[in-house]
């Protein structure tokens, strides 16, 4: 990265950043990188906006972490604290889609979808739009300041700020009801961590976005280092073909040197270099600022085009494949290097992932039993002579509507059953109650027994919802009585 | 690795062109790369903000104290605020359940549950010494579990023993109950008939011609306070004889001994210690913890010795 001449400033200990100034370029992978930026921005954008109906006892909102009661939508989904494992295999499986992708296309996250790269290109087509393109931009910065060079500052400044401002606006709308959360927020009335978040996520956008840019890739997110570490001769890379391209032939006429200079199809334009919106020279090879979005390719197709060339001089091209060209081979088709061995377990692992977690989202039950026996006391001596154990019974009713539970005790002759509510009658053994939507509902259930029995009996709980054909969820549990009872009555 | 030696200067990498500082480990050595400058930048941004951080808030040691910041912050405030905004947060909820008579309580489930929790918090501060921290006593110390009572298990009459306890001699409104000490009174002999009478009616124990002979003098001496048949009474404080719940035990050496002692537990008042709202919840916790009877009828309370606060 360095330039040569850093030898000669040595007493110098910090660099100051080397503007990069990308010239704009049109090119199919150009056109693929809009329509990324387009959908992701979509994304990002709307979709706190999206309704979903869930009947009047939960949110409308389609997507929405609502923290504050612990309770995670997305679309039909709803996830509860307690199975946040989906979540977690949410992230294992971006963490296994990284490795797919990666070892697949190879850094295609750096080069196209992820939000530093989606949010950089944005910012700097705001500013070709303000400040012109490539040259411009230079002469503009070279320029002293003035009136003029202060207003398109300021313009473009402002504009920056705008973007950032909605970025980190977008952030706050999924934790809360977006429409409501939007009029307080601008009424003022929208609580603190909401303005201190936006201010946050608006400077990180401002400075990441508008000034940091490449330099958050190299010096400040560890995935490019790790990515290295998971490429290999397979993986498709932004490759510049030096067998092809060398010696370079910059202010030869080719037409004027009959064949007797060996020249390659290089011309030495620099357009390749102009374009990168990370400010490297690709033709030195595979480095750490590559984030491989091709644009490099688009602007040196234009130029092989224009000199009448075969396209792809800059080309996706495996290790491999570099090796075979060199030789003047034939490369892997592209679905070939992209369907091998490698990705497809991890197209496996990761799609069996998301299958089981599928699979266990359409069998999970909505409504959960939780038994706690209580310790303290264990067992209660009643006045008739019988023992009473006391449990903490707590049934959650995971779906958008009330409902009606009945507790069934099962397996526990003699035993009755009742709670703080409700009258203990002999022989009744389940208890009714109504849970609120979306809640848990924590009763105390009092289990009594005759003395005579053993020390340990083990018997059923089981939580049944009266409406619908739901099967209920059943704990095991214990009753306990005092050490010896299971002997005859003792006579003195 | 590309070397390159020049003339008069430090050797440096050729595929970056940066030089080497000198320090070689294993074969690897370091480059003299200079630090990116919005890392500086960062750095003197944190200085900064390490500087405006103790000038607002405590950090200086001082001799005696720390320099106390601008700000005038300190933990024990931070924690005094919080526990008044706590207080003022719960103030309605007391206020509720004081201005609620007691036995009005189970029929607003919101302030019943609150109660419930909040006896539950006071009494793991004023009442575990003696019942337990699962209130479920020990000898001479009631199980508040069960659904035996001396003195009542419906709200009111929990609240009213709170609030006065029970054999305080310095408070007039107090609950008392006087079982005599019959040692001397009865001979041995007799006493040991009345035990097993005692353990006769209580299902421990066939009848006999000792229990037989008990039951004439349980007739003379006990049924005044326990009643014909031993089934004790809620308005002198006298036990249940018949039931399986015995406060200090139901075996033959231990109905000896309470029989020719007495027994005089005293569970102190706490009407002038706690505020009416602690004792209603206090009740209320009892209440819940399984043997919670009722409120009774009107008249029932009114025949009863028990004075309305």
């Amino acid at each position: 990265m360095s330039s040569p001449s850093s030898a000669d400033n040595s007493t110098s200990l910090y660099e100051k950043r080397k503007a990069v100034y990308p010239k704009a370029v049109d090119g199919p992978f150009r056109r693929l990188k809009w329509g990324i930026m387009i959908v992701a921005l979509a994304i990002y954008y709307i979709t706190p906006w999206l309704r979903w109906d869930r009947g009047p006892y939960a949110p409308d909102q389609a997507v929405l972490v609502d923290l504050a009661h612990r309770r995670f939508y997305m679309f039909a989904i709803e996830i509860w604290p307690h199975e946040f494992y989906y979540v977690a295999g949410l992230l294992v499986m971006a963490g296994i889609g990284l490795f797919l992708v990666t070892s697949a296309v190879g850094r295609a996250w750096c080069g196209y979808a992820c939000p530093q790269t989606v949010w950089t290109d944005l910012y700097q087509h705001v500013e070709r739009w303000i400040d012109g393109d490539r040259n411009a931009q230079l002469r503009l910065d070279r320029a002293p300041w003035g009136p003029a060079k202060i207003v398109r500052r300021l313009f473009k400044w402002s504009v920056w700020l705008l973007i950032a401002v909605s970025t980190g606006g977008a952030w706050i709308f999924y934790f809360a009801d977006a429409p409501t959360l939007a009029q307080d927020f601008v009424t003022g009335n929208a609580a603190p961590v909401a303005y201190s978040t936006v201010f946050v996520l608006t400077m990180t956008t401002f400075i990441f976005g508008g000034f940091m840019r490449e330099q958050v890739c190299i010096y400040m997110c560890p995935w490019p280092r790790i990515q290295t570490a998971m490429l290999d001769e397979k993986s498709l890379l932004v490759t510049y073909k030096y067998w092809r391209g060398e010696p370079r032939t910059h202010g030869i006429k080719k037409s004027a040197d009959d064949g007797a200079l060996k020249t390659g199809d290089c011309i030495d334009c620099l357009q390749c270099v102009s374009v990168c919106p990370t400010g490297i020279d690709i033709r030195e090879g595979p480095q750490i600022g590559c984030i491989t979005c091709a644009l490099c390719i688009d602007a040196c197709d234009k130029v092989m085009a224009q000199i009448g060339k075969p396209r792809g001089l800059i080309d996706y091209c495996t290790l491999d494949d570099a090796e075979i060209e060199k030789k003047g081979g034939q490369g892997t088709p592209l679905l070939k290097t992209i369907f091998r061995p490698r990705t497809l377990i991890y197209l496996g692992l990761w799609s069996s992932i998301g299958f089981a977690m599928l699979f266990s989202l359409g069998a999970r039950t909505r409504l959960d039993l939780n038994v706690q026996h209580d310790r303290n006391p264990v067992y209660v001596q009643l006045s008739d002579g019988s023992i009473r154990n006391n449990y903490t019974v707590k049934v959650r009713n995971m779906e958008a509507r009330p409902r009606d539970v009945e507790l069934i005790v099962a397996g526990l002759p003699g035993a009755v059953v009742w709670t703080a509510d409700t009258d203990r009658v002999e022989g009744r053994t389940t208890v009714d109650l109504r849970v609120a939507p979306d809640s848990i509902r924590k009763v105390r259930l009092f289990v009594a027994a005759p003395a005579k029995g053993a020390e340990r009996s083990d018997f059923s709980i089981t939580a049944k919802a009266k409406s619908g054909n739901e099967k209920g969820d059943t704990d095991e549990v214990v009753f306990e009585r005092p050490e010896g009872s299971t002997g005859e009555g003792d006579e003195e | 690795m590309a070397k390159n030696v020049k003339d008069n200067g430090p050797r440096v990498d050729e595929p970056t062109g940066t030089e080497f500082v000198g320090h070689e480990w294993d074969g690897i050595e370091e480059l003299n790369t200079p630090l990116p400058r919005w890392w500086l930048l960062t750095f003197y941004a944190t200085i900064i903000w390490a500087i405006g951080y103790t000038i607002m808030f405590p950090a200086w040691p001082m001799i005696s104290a720390a320099t106390a910041g601008v700000t005038g912050w300190t933990s024990r405030g931070q924690l005094e605020a919080e526990m008044k905004a706590q207080t003022a947060k719960r103030a309605p909820v007391l206020a509720a359940i004081s201005a609620t008579p007691i036995e009005a309580l189970p029929a607003q489930p919101q302030l019943m549950s609150a109660a419930v929790e909040g006896g539950k918090a006071a009494f793991k501060v004023n009442c575990v010494q003696c019942h337990g921290s699962g209130a479920a006593g020990s000898k001479g110390y009631p199980n508040l579990n069960d659904d035996d009572w001396l003195w009542g298990g419906d709200m009111k009459s929990l609240e009213y023993t709170i609030t006065h306890g029970i054999r305080n001699p310095d408070h007039a409104e107090t609950r008392v109950s006087q079982m005599p000490a019959f040692d001397g009174v009865l001979s041995p002999a007799e006493i040991s008939a009345v035990v097993a009478h005692v353990r006769t009616i209580s299902g421990q124990r066939k009848g006999d011609a000792l229990s037989q002979q008990g039951a004439a003098l349980f007739a003379t001496n006990c049924a005044v306070c326990h009643g014909p048949e031993g089934k004790g009474g809620r308005a002198v404080g006298a036990p249940n004889l018949t039931d399986g719940i015995w406060l200090y035990g139901g075996d033959a050496d231990t109905i000896t001994e309470t029989i020719k002692k007495s027994r005089q537990g005293v569970m102190p008042r706490w009407g002038h210690k706690l505020d009416t709202a602690t004792i209603k919840m206090l009740a209320a916790y009892v209440h819940s913890l399984g043997g919670g009877e009722a409120t009774p009828a009107p008249q029932e309370v009114a025949v009863s010795n028990v004075q309305p606060k």
